[in-house]
């Protein structure tokens, strides 16, 4: 299928959908365990990565946090 | 109303059919809090200053390090060991007569933030911890202050402004702090001194933008800024309605500090 990840089109072979929690490891996203997930414009529940599901021309955007400014 | 030398000083604002001689006494009647007066305050507070933003709020419980002045431009190296309000308030006062500086020489807590909040129009977060920066947040949402987000890590930064009530708030995006263990801080990952120039300098200008009621703000749009790739991306965020403190049943209905982030950052340096 393919994906926009991050505003990148991305291909994953040999899938017609995948469980977001699959997705986080077929793409080895960096610090699953906190990285905001946004499909097609919402951001998901952490609850329901296991049954949110992604197919074809979903737009998908991995969110992180950024603690730095002052020190 | 202005004298001549306002005129003068601010001659390329009042130029401006955005701002003209309305806008600037708008900006000289503003009140913006700047909570962090390092990296990101730097920028902020000297662009502010600089506009003639009438009165600024300063919050910073820290003094200057010898390893803050490769990007904190507000503190010169005489500075080293002062508090950094105090350094701040100098050169901003220095720079334009026209403003007052107001130090808070202090951290931000649950207990003091929404005293210190009340008295502004409009609040930038430029502090470098979670604790803060969800404190802020709350703080700024449950007193419906507008606010800027900023944060910095090597070379990536990201903001997005939050109109409480119209947009989408900090906490609709990331609804609890991160462990504090998983999440690198500039004193240990370090940080590009330029970065917080590009990001504070937006920071100050959705401020000037509120304040003179002109152009878009930064709201329901997360920004984020690569310098080593040299891109900008723009991530549309929409009000989120399982938000812990600005959806549709909110759990957070009054301040708490994030213990669990306290310690994110190494506060010292």
């Amino acid at each position: 299928m393919q994906l926009t990840v991050n505003g990148k089109q991305t291909s994953i072979a040999d899938q017609e959908t995948l469980s977001v929690t699959s997705l986080l490891e077929t793409l080895q996203v960096s610090q699953r365990e906190y990285v905001t997930v946004e499909l097609n414009g919402e951001i998901l529940d952490r609850a329901d990565f296991d049954g949110a599901t992604v197919k074809s021309g979903d737009a998908v955007e991995f969110l992180y946090f950024m603690g730095g400014g002052a020190a | 109303m202005f004298t001549e030398e306002q005129i003068n000083r601010y001659s390329r604002h009042i130029l401006l059919k955005e701002v003209g001689g309305k806008g600037q006494k708008k900006l000289l009647d503003g009140r913006v809090l700047v909570i962090g007066a390092g990296g990101l305050g730097s920028p902020i507070a000297l662009y502010l200053a600089a506009a003639g933003v009438g009165t600024i709020g300063l919050a910073d419980a820290d003094e200057v390090d010898l390893s803050n002045l490769q990007r904190q431009v507000i503190h010169f190296t005489p500075d080293v060991g002062k508090p950094k309000v105090l350094s701040a308030k100098e050169k901003m006062e220095a720079m334009n007569p026209d403003v007052t500086v107001r130090p808070y020489q202090t951290w931000v807590t649950a207990d003091n933030i929404a005293d210190i909040v009340k008295d502004y129009d409009f609040v930038i977060d430029g502090t470098d911890n979670f604790a803060a920066k969800f404190l802020i947040n709350d703080a700024c949402v449950l007193a419906n202050k507008p606010y800027s987000h900023g944060g910095i890590l090597q070379f990536d930064g990201q903001t997005m402004t939050v109109v409480p009530g119209e947009s989408a708030c900090y906490r609709c995006i990331f609804p609890e702090p991160p462990p504090q263990e998983v999440i690198p801080t500039c004193s240990q990952a370090g940080v590009i001194g330029v970065l917080p120039g590009v990001l504070g300098t937006i920071q100050a200008t959705e401020a000037i933008k509120f304040l003179l009621g002109a152009g878009e703000l930064l709201t329901g749009r997360l920004l984020t800024y690569n310098a080593l790739r040299m891109r900008f991306r723009e991530i549309a965020i929409k009000k989120n309605a399982k938000c812990p403190i600005c959806g549709e049943s909110p759990t957070i209905t009054e301040l708490r500090d994030e213990v669990n982030a306290m310690n994110v950052c190494d506060l010292e340096h």
